[in-house]
């Protein structure tokens, strides 16, 4: 059966250009970047080469560029690398996080905190923009690190980093002080904006080459020259010792060549997808009664509609989509693994009944016009069937259709 | 002759990476087991579209909230001179568990001409999950449900046919015969803090006269430990 997919916020398939980057350096090239004879330098020098690469394309120096296993990991690399580096400088060291943050900064976070540093968690208004004035009422003299993301990975919310970069500034200036630092996940936003660290102010930003046509388990760390961080892998010291452990040269490569491509198509990409983007969302608000979208429509990324549907469940949902070829996400409670409904959709308000029902499609470089057609075509037969099966029947204000404010 | 042969290993190469991803496409694995998928994607006896105002019966339970994310509705149509279940109707809303719980329910309690009211309230939760065979542990309490809205049903019908000695208010029901302990005082022990059937015991001595109670005690303390996330 054909498949459908609908979920390019969840991982993207690695793009032919890139594998073909990637394949010399699984046999021919196999070499260690470690060694001194030639099939070590060649390897060396094919991640030589990304790291310029990527650096001309943020515009930043070489060494900036750290290379990790992931998203996940640049996040931890940066919340923890920083908090352990520069803990002893405060007397009650704190941080500052968004409420909406990837579990990868949240679950971090978390951890930070048994060690003793105080987390201040900054409010999101109903839209998934983060509250600026609260922001400036959380930074005082013991905050080490504020940790905002540029682009949410379910409602697609894209937060005003510059804006924020600002506020900061401001405060560093009046302290005279370089605390406290800035990070930015901006694993979700890599494929759609301009990324380049010094117009956003960031000294910390990650990045992941799964979530724009790279290879999964593949990142950077971009950390600004004068920063410190504490690595939290040891070994042989690669990585100028961020980052221990054998380099995945082929992943290196990969990472390069996806995010080259993505920063070269995204004002076009994201053109063509926010239109078919649109498209969706008035649709489906036009066929499925009881239907509303989540999340500003203005500050969001082009390819994520995201909608809370009454009166089903997600994970039904899903499996129900799943079976006519459709892959979407949900952040329903039954869902995950834990049983607890989505902390991005409690942050903007919303009620427990209504995050049952949620479901995120996120478009990309294969989604054609068609392919919505009948996305909203099943979708609409499937809610039918749902509901059909629901003992409930949930108030509806046709007001909330598009609810960002 | 050579542009035929390259034009061959061309297509053989295609074929060849082709059967290598069908492996992995080969099982479809499922979420959860085979019984589940069927009862998901077919429910049985469901309460369908404008049913409602024909549909006879004679019994209505209802349990569960919108807000936790599983309400299901259960409607029975009783025989009063057998007390067997003639008919039965259903509504879930939640997870494609709970909707195939409630639907394997339905079948379990109308099947060899109705099961008799007495035996259909024993039904117990690990009752439905084997007959679906089998559930992940984190989706136990869902089907926990579908039993409580029969019992529920049950209760309805006890009340409008006067039998009011034979209603048992959920939460009520006796677990231990000889000490007299219901499903209440063991949640009541779980929420105060008993995480194991010796803990549970030091609080209410459940099963110390009635060991043969036990296996629903574990099943009970399990149930309420995922219920409130203890």
């Amino acid at each position: 059966m054909k498949r459908y997919y609908f979920d390019y916020a969840a991982t993207t398939p690695t793009r032919k250009e890139v594998i073909s980057a990637m394949k010399p350096f699984w046999q021919k090239q196999f070499g260690n970047p470690s060694s001194l004879y030639l099939e070590g330098r060649i390897a060396k020098q094919a991640i030589e080469s990304a790291r310029n690469k990527i650096a001309e394309i943020l515009q930043v120096q070489s060494k900036e560029i750290i290379f990790t296993n992931g998203g996940t990991e640049s996040v931890n690399l940066a919340l923890q690398g920083t908090a352990h580096y520069y803990q002893k400088e405060f007397s009650q060291p704190k941080i500052i996080i968004s409420a909406i943050e990837h579990p990868a900064g949240l679950e971090t976070v978390k951890a930070l905190k048994e060690q003793g540093f105080e987390i201040a968690y900054l409010s999101v208004q109903k839209n998934g923009l983060v509250d600026l004035d609260q922001l400036k009422s959380l930074i005082d003299d013991q905050t080490i690190l504020i940790s905002i993301m540029y682009a949410n990975n379910e409602i697609g919310v894209i937060e005003p980093i510059p804006k924020i970069a600002q506020i900061i500034k401001n405060f560093r200036t009046e302290h005279k002080t370089i605390f406290p630092l800035f990070h930015t996940d901006a694993c979700q936003a890599a494929g759609y904006l301009d990324i380049r660290p010094q117009k956003l102010g960031v000294d910390l930003m990650s990045l992941n080459g799964g979530k724009i046509y790279g290879p999964k388990a593949t990142g950077v760390l971009y950390k600004k020259e004068g920063v410190e961080i504490k690595p939290l892998i040891y070994g042989g010291g690669q990585e100028k010792n961020y980052r221990s452990g054998t380099e995945n040269v082929a992943g290196i490569v990969g990472f390069a060549t996806a995010l080259t491509l993505a920063q070269k198509e995204k004002k076009q990409e994201s053109q063509r997808l926010k239109l078919l983007r649109n498209y969706l969302i008035k649709n489906v608000l036009k066929n499925i009664p009881k239907v509303f979208v989540n999340g500003d429509l203005k500050n969001r990324l082009p390819n994520n509609a995201h909608f809370t549907i009454l009166d089903v469940e997600g994970e039904a949902l899903i499996l129900k989509l799943d079976e006519y070829g459709i892959a979407a996400s949900t952040g329903s409670a039954c869902h995950s693994k834990s049983l607890s409904p989505s902390h991005v959709l409690q942050a903007i308000g919303l009620p427990a009944e209504f995050i049952h029902g949620s479901l995120r499609i996120t478009l990309g470089k294969d989604t054609t016009k068609k392919d919505i057609d009948y996305l909203i075509q099943k979708l609409k037969k499937v809610v039918l069937e749902l509901r059909e099966l629901s003992p409930i029947s949930l108030k509806f204000n046709e007001k909330n259709k598009e609810s960002t404010n | 002759m050579k542009k035929t042969k390259k034009a061959l290993t061309k297509k053989s190469k295609k074929q060849k990476s082709k059967k290598e991803a069908d492996i992995w496409t080969k099982g479809n694995p499922w979420v959860y087991s085979q019984t589940v998928k069927e009862h998901f994607l077919q429910p049985k006896n469901f309460m369908k579209f404008g049913e409602e105002e024909k549909f006879q019966y004679n019994g209505l339970g209802m349990i569960g909230s919108p807000v936790c994310g599983d309400v299901m509705k259960f409607w029975i149509l009783v025989d009063p001179k057998t007390e067997k279940i003639k008919d039965a109707r259903w509504r879930t809303f939640g997870c494609a568990s709970a909707i195939a719980s409630t639907s394997v329910l339905s079948e379990m309690i109308l099947r060899h001409g109705g099961m008799k009211l007495e035996q259909a309230r024993k039904i117990t939760p690990n009752d439905i999950i084997k007959e679906l065979g089998g559930l992940p542990d984190i989706k136990y309490h869902c089907s926990v449900l579908g039993d409580k809205a029969l019992r529920d049903a049950i209760n309805d019908y006890y009340r409008r046919t006067g039998q009011y000695d034979k209603i048992e208010p959920e939460g009520s029901r006796v677990i231990d015969k000889i000490l007299k302990i219901t499903e209440k005082d063991i949640e009541k022990a779980v929420l105060d803090g008993a995480k194991t059937l010796e803990e549970v015991q030091e609080k209410t001595k459940v099963g110390l006269g009635d060991p043969s109670c036990i296996p629903l005690v574990e099943e009970l303390i399990r149930f309420y430990k995922e219920k409130y996330n203890l």
